[in-house]
């Protein structure tokens, strides 16, 4: 179902967290609100759940005004960085509670909690506590408590934020594949941009409490709105006055007219990347990434003198922040 | 290390020594002194209709005030913990009053607003209730004296659970109220259950603020303290003793209770 958020207003004291913001998110889809933090994209959210009331602006839920409606009446599941189990109950009790409030008949509560555990892969384990749970366990745990009631749309805070690296990366693949079956209108904030790319197929950008860019991961990396946008959803290095990706910077053994002079400062060898940092005539920085086959074809070394040009640049009227 | 051990040993004896004299040894010796003549006189002296009294007066007040103090401590404790809101820090330290007030100068008070002469007092006694020298005073007292426990003993424990649990429950459709109950209550259940102990202890034992607006009328308005201090005074040594061995095994039972419930609740 999709979420409408027109001209959204929060401020906490002299702290201005969304800025009149504007947003639509269409039915279906796997949205990222992605910013650092401070950027809003927390308060966004609640701001759609109902768990946070906005100064000023309306939210539109399915087409419904839902800017007055408590959370209960939203139809959204939510879903915390620390997963906010219920301590005290097992498993089952913490996903069948949506539904117990609901009063649906115990039968159906039954049938469907198992259907939900197998969903998130937790089928043998509906009788432990939440204490007796991995990270990544207990957020799928979660992750079912808030699909049991059958949500409109699906809303999740940071959902990886508390968990280590490896579980990570396992449940962005499994969020993207449980989207793919479930097919729930789903927002997930994230700071970590790789993630927002992995997983999501729109990313709302977002900085000081105001919407930089919407788009596809590949639409922005390729096509950022601003100098911001591109500083924050890949490097960024600067020649002269444009904004270049690193592996957009073309390096070269002899100058052929378009090309600046450069000294290579300093080599890092990441496996099958190389990063070259450079320093150009006039003292500026530039670094360039290089796949290794180029980097030996070019027998690049710490001191040798190197020529460079954009092969793809962006020019901006700020400069970006990171 | 054998130096180590020595350093862990001598903590642990400090550590144990010091319970016993501070608590063990002067609890133990109650207990020797009222049964210093066998049984059957301290039997005698806890069932005087006066100690019989002074013993159902005594729960009576408790049973009225660690309600109350749960029930307004808990409501307290989320207002302190949940909400922004000026004053909030004039609250937080009038919550503390009474441990900081000596629970005379709380009966002292209490005279004033609810005696005969007290701007209260004499609103309620043309309506014919008396608060003073009776139950409603005394009851007002062991509030008072008790009020800060409850309160202090949740707010932690409180802002530790955090609000994202109540917050979940909201999302899956449970009202304030619902949430509260089925979610925050039992995250806090052992910051109340202790609460609810150091209360009922304070009610039990109680004997300032009681003594000045109790009027200590034996076998009318003599809590169990006031009780063991009327014997004491009157020479009756068994009987001082052995209602005071009444009041520490009142004490006990509720301190076996929290011990029980906790062990039920261990996994």
């Amino acid at each position: 179902m999709s979420i409408l958020v027109r001209n959204a207003t929060r401020r906490f004291g002299d702290f201005t967290a969304l800025d009149d913001v504007s947003v639509e998110i269409p039915s279906g889809s796997l949205t990222a609100l992605l910013g650092p933090s401070g950027s809003g994209k927390s308060t966004l959210l609640r701001v759609i759940a109902g768990l946070e009331r906005p100064d000023g602006g309306s939210v539109e839920i399915d087409g419904r005004d839902a800017t007055r409606l408590p959370p209960q009446r939203r139809g959204v599941g939510f879903v915390f960085q620390h997963y906010a189990a219920f301590k005290h109950m097992t498993v089952r009790e913490n996903v069948a509670f949506g539904l117990k409030v609901a009063r649906r008949p115990k039968a159906e509560i039954k049938a469907r909690v198992s259907e939900l555990l197998e969903l998130v892969q937790l089928p043998g384990l509906a009788d432990r506590y939440p204490a007796q749970l991995s990270g990544g366990q207990r957020q799928r745990m979660a992750l079912a408590r808030s699909l049991a009631v059958q949500p409109s749309v699906l809303l999740l805070d940071e959902p990886f934020g508390a968990l280590d690296a490896r579980v990570r990366k396992e449940l962005r693949a499994w969020l993207r594949h449980l989207h793919d079956e479930v097919h729930v209108t789903t927002v997930f904030v994230t700071h970590d941009q790789e993630e927002a790319m992995e997983v999501a197929d729109r990313i709302v950008v977002m900085n000081h409490g105001r919407v930089e860019q919407v788009g596809g991961p590949r639409d922005l990396y390729e096509h950022p709105a601003n100098a911001f946008v591109m500083g924050f959803v890949g490097p960024v290095t600067r020649l002269g006055e444009f904004f270049v990706r690193p592996h957009d910077v073309e390096v070269r053994r002899q100058p052929n007219g378009t090309t600046s002079e450069a000294m290579v400062e300093r080599l890092v060898h990441l496996g099958f990347e190389v990063r070259a940092e450079l320093v150009l005539h006039d003292g500026q920085h530039v670094w360039a990434q290089l796949s290794r086959e180029d980097a030996e074809e070019l027998e690049l070394a710490q001191g040798q003198i190197v020529f460079v040009r954009p092969s793809r640049t962006r020019q901006f009227a700020e400069v970006p922040a990171g | 290390m054998p130096t180590e051990r020595t350093g862990r040993l001598g903590l642990r004896f400090l550590a144990l020594g010091y319970l016993a004299m501070i608590l063990l040894v002067p609890v133990g010796a109650v207990i020797w002194r009222a049964f210093g003549d066998g049984i059957a006189p301290v039997w005698q002296a806890v069932t005087t209709p006066d100690a019989l009294h002074a013993f159902w007066l005594t729960l009576l007040i408790a049973g009225i005030a660690v309600p109350l103090n749960t029930v307004f401590g808990i409501a307290c404790a989320v207002v302190l913990v949940r909400q922004r809101f000026h004053g909030r820090r004039v609250l937080d330290a009038v919550i503390d009053l009474p441990f900081a007030i000596s629970p005379v100068v709380i009966g002292l008070a209490l005279i004033l607003v609810y005696g005969q002469a007290g701007w209260l007092g004499s609103w309620l006694a043309e309506r014919g209730i008396q608060v003073i020298f009776s139950l409603p005073g005394m009851v007002l007292a062991t509030v008072f004296v008790s009020l800060p426990y409850v309160v202090r003993e949740v707010a932690p424990v409180l802002r530790e659970v955090g609000t994202d649990q109540e917050e979940a429950a909201w999302t899956l459709g449970a009202s304030p109220l619902r949430s509260f109950l089925r979610v925050t209550l039992p995250a806090i259940r052992w910051g109340v259950a202790y609460g609810v102990v150091l209360t009922t202890a304070r009610a039990l034992g109680e004997f300032g603020a009681v003594t000045i607006v109790s009027g200590r009328l034996a076998g009318q308005t003599e809590t169990l303290t006031l009780y063991v201090e009327n014997r004491f005074e009157a020479f009756d040594l068994t009987g001082a003793y052995a209602a005071s061995l009444t009041l520490a095994l009142l004490a006990l039972l509720v301190l076996l209770a929290m011990t029980r419930l906790q062990r039920k609740e261990g996994r």
